[in-house]
């Protein structure tokens, strides 16, 4: 009898750590996760299969309607961001304009923003070998790749961006702490 | 104009009518539905000191303020990116905290910011699901239904833009301070789907993704996940407004409202920051600056008397304001009535929440002097919000009269008060 009320009693007490699930949502295919699943990593390993190079982007450039909001090769002068660099490469990165194809950490990230936001008006519509081939185009604008170099899901992770490892990473969060340690504001 | 109704005016007019005249009207529930009443309420046939306003079907279904009452959002900020802007689209909207009262944000009244100014979707909620995948043991997809299903949470949150920066510049509260709201939000625990799905043990950063046109997404610790993010369905008592992320919006509390991802549609658990959209936005070189723009510090403002009000003369009033921080509930609340000189803790006026808005009063007795007015809040992990002087002083650089204060500002907000009763922004 008394053990009985101990193993209850040390039930009770382990309670929250049995995590109570309720059996609700459904099972998501492996089709539908193929469809939704648009982020790109650092790593690129969800790119899909296709290839592309700055020729074949800088035609794209001027068929998918990317001038008219950046300008003729990205220059600017248009309501959208400039996507050129009009500094020279001696100048150092954080000193130079932010520029998503020049100051992206990762050259993913700017695979992954052009496949998911553009072109305006028609966003989600570019093929991977279309994203590819933009990518490279800006690349090269920006003088991060050569005007030759072919991208794919293999060769666009290696891109080493000119930023390299000079940028800050997040504190670790971790609930009631402040925002910044030693701050007092 | 009916018979009836007629009939009732003369009954009126011959001074016949007394309170039971009431029930002469035909619809005993809604006694003076589409009819002028002109008829008085009071006995004995008194005169009406106001116009009396019909019912309507509108009016009955779904209530509106009186036309009397004009507050309302404006583009933000003043003299900045124009909304809609040069795309046509609704940008930055800022809330007329000046008129505010209370803790919560009407919902038509709430900030509203875009990603890239996006359009809004018009998303049909029985169409609309979330999934959540990545580094869990079942990929899940939910619809809305499904998420009903689960136990329910209903929070006060604030939410609050990073752009919501003061300057010498802008004229009144609403342009310096509103692109910050409270609403009263009801969801799920993300928490309890990532128990539905299984987390990974390698999982320590979620992306969070919405369904507009640039399908927004931002990379955030799995620690908040688990801590008290709310996939919310409901705000303020109703459907979340289609500006604020109809039908499911994450509710990131204390995070920059941009992490507040509205038509939530996917959220990814990963092993690493992804990079994605939003987080380039927020690639800062130095750490503290990174850090500054994530968490959200004590902050807290004057609304009443601000910027652009009149004070008729001297004597009693309510200093009241709202302070609110990203590090947990408001703990103490300080007002200043003569350029920060004393302090004197003003009074609280409901329990205050974490991570929302909480109402503050002070009674000032003005005795008609020219002087400054202010407001500074601690919150509960002992966080206090300063003036631009302190963090220029913290961070050791000069300070020059538009030092700005690095990550979200939360610095103290000054406002004149002139010998005419006139106030105008202290930092001008």
């Amino acid at each position: 009898m008394g053990s009985l009320r101990l193993v209850t009693i040390a039930l009770l007490l382990a309670g929250p750590a049995f995590a109570q699930t309720y059996g609700v949502g459904r099972a998501t295919t492996p089709e539908e996760l193929r469809r939704l699943d648009i982020s790109i990593g650092p790593t690129g390993e969800e790119l899909p299969p296709g290839r592309g190079t700055a020729k074949e982007g800088a035609q794209l450039f001027q068929r998918k309607g990317c001038v008219g909001c950046h300008g003729k090769a990205g220059i600017g002068g248009g309501p959208a961001p400039a996507l050129q660099s009009k500094k020279g490469q001696d100048v150092p990165i954080w000193e130079r304009e932010r520029i998503l194809p020049l100051s992206a950490p990762f050259a993913t990230t700017v695979w992954d923003y052009i496949h998911r936001a553009m072109p305006l008006g028609n966003e989600g519509t570019l093929t991977a070998d279309e994203a590819y081939a933009l990518t490279a185009y800006l690349l090269f604008l920006n003088k991060v790749i050569p005007e030759d170099e072919v991208l794919d899901k293999q060769s666009l992770p290696k891109v080493k961006m000119p930023i390299g490892d000079d940028y800050a990473r997040l504190p670790e969060w971790k609930p009631g702490t402040p925002r910044l340690q030693g701050y007092p504001y | 104009m009916d018979s009836k109704r007629t009939s009732r005016r003369e009954l009126l007019k011959g001074g016949a009518a007394l309170a039971g005249g009431l029930t002469l009207t035909s619809g005993a529930i809604a006694p003076a539905l589409g009819q002028t009443h002109d008829h008085g309420m009071a006995m004995g046939g008194t005169q009406n000191e106001y116009p009396m306003v019909p019912g309507s079907k509108e009016l009955i279904e779904y209530g509106q303020r009186s036309h009397y009452v004009t507050s309302v959002r404006m583009a933000h900020p003043m003299g900045g990116r124009a909304s809609p802007d040069a795309f046509g689209k609704v940008f930055h909207v800022a809330s007329p905290l000046q008129d505010s009262v209370g803790v919560v944000t009407p919902s038509s009244l709430h900030y509203v910011a875009t990603t890239r100014g996006s359009y809004m979707p018009d998303i049909d909620p029985a169409q609309h699901t979330l999934t959540v995948h990545g580094l869990v043991d079942q990929a899940l997809t939910f619809t809305m239904d499904d998420l009903r299903r689960l136990p329910s949470v209903t929070r006060l949150q604030f939410i609050e833009c990073a752009g919501n920066r003061h300057n010498g510049r802008q004229k009144t509260v609403q342009e310096s301070h509103g692109m910050t709201s409270c609403a009263e939000w009801t969801g799920v625990l993300l928490s309890t789907l990532l128990k539905e799905c299984g987390l990974k043990g390698n999982a320590t950063w979620f992306v969070a993704e919405g369904a507009e046109e640039v399908k927004g997404a931002s990379s955030m610790p799995i620690a908040k996940a688990m801590d008290d993010c709310v996939i919310a369905y409901g705000m303020n008592g109703e459907a979340i407004r289609p500006q604020n992320g109809f039908p499911l919006r994450l509710c990131v509390p204390g995070f920059e409202g941009i992490f507040n991802t509205k038509y939530l549609r996917r959220i990814k658990i990963v092993d690493r920051y992804y990079m994605n959209y939003n987080d380039f936005g927020h690639l800062d070189r130095k750490p503290e600056e990174a850090a500054l723009s994530f968490q959200i510090g004590p902050k807290s403002v004057i609304t009443r008397p601000s910027g652009g009000q009149h004070l008729p003369g001297r004597g009693f009033y309510e200093i009241s304001g709202l302070a609110w921080s990203g590090g947990g509930a408001i703990r103490t609340v300080e007002v200043s009535t003569d350029g920060g000189r004393k302090w004197n803790r003003a009074e609280i006026k409901a329990t205050p929440q974490r991570m929302a808005h909480t109402r503050f009063g002070y009674m000032w007795n003005w005795d008609g002097n020219e002087t400054e007015i202010l407001s500074r809040c601690t919150d509960e992990i002992g966080q206090v919000q300063p003036t631009r002087e302190q963090v220029a002083q913290y961070w050791n650089v000069p300070f020059e009269r538009d030092y700005r204060v690095p990550g979200l500002d939360n610095s103290v907000m000054p406002w004149r008060i002139a010998k005419d009763g006139s106030v105008t922004n202290g930092l001008a």
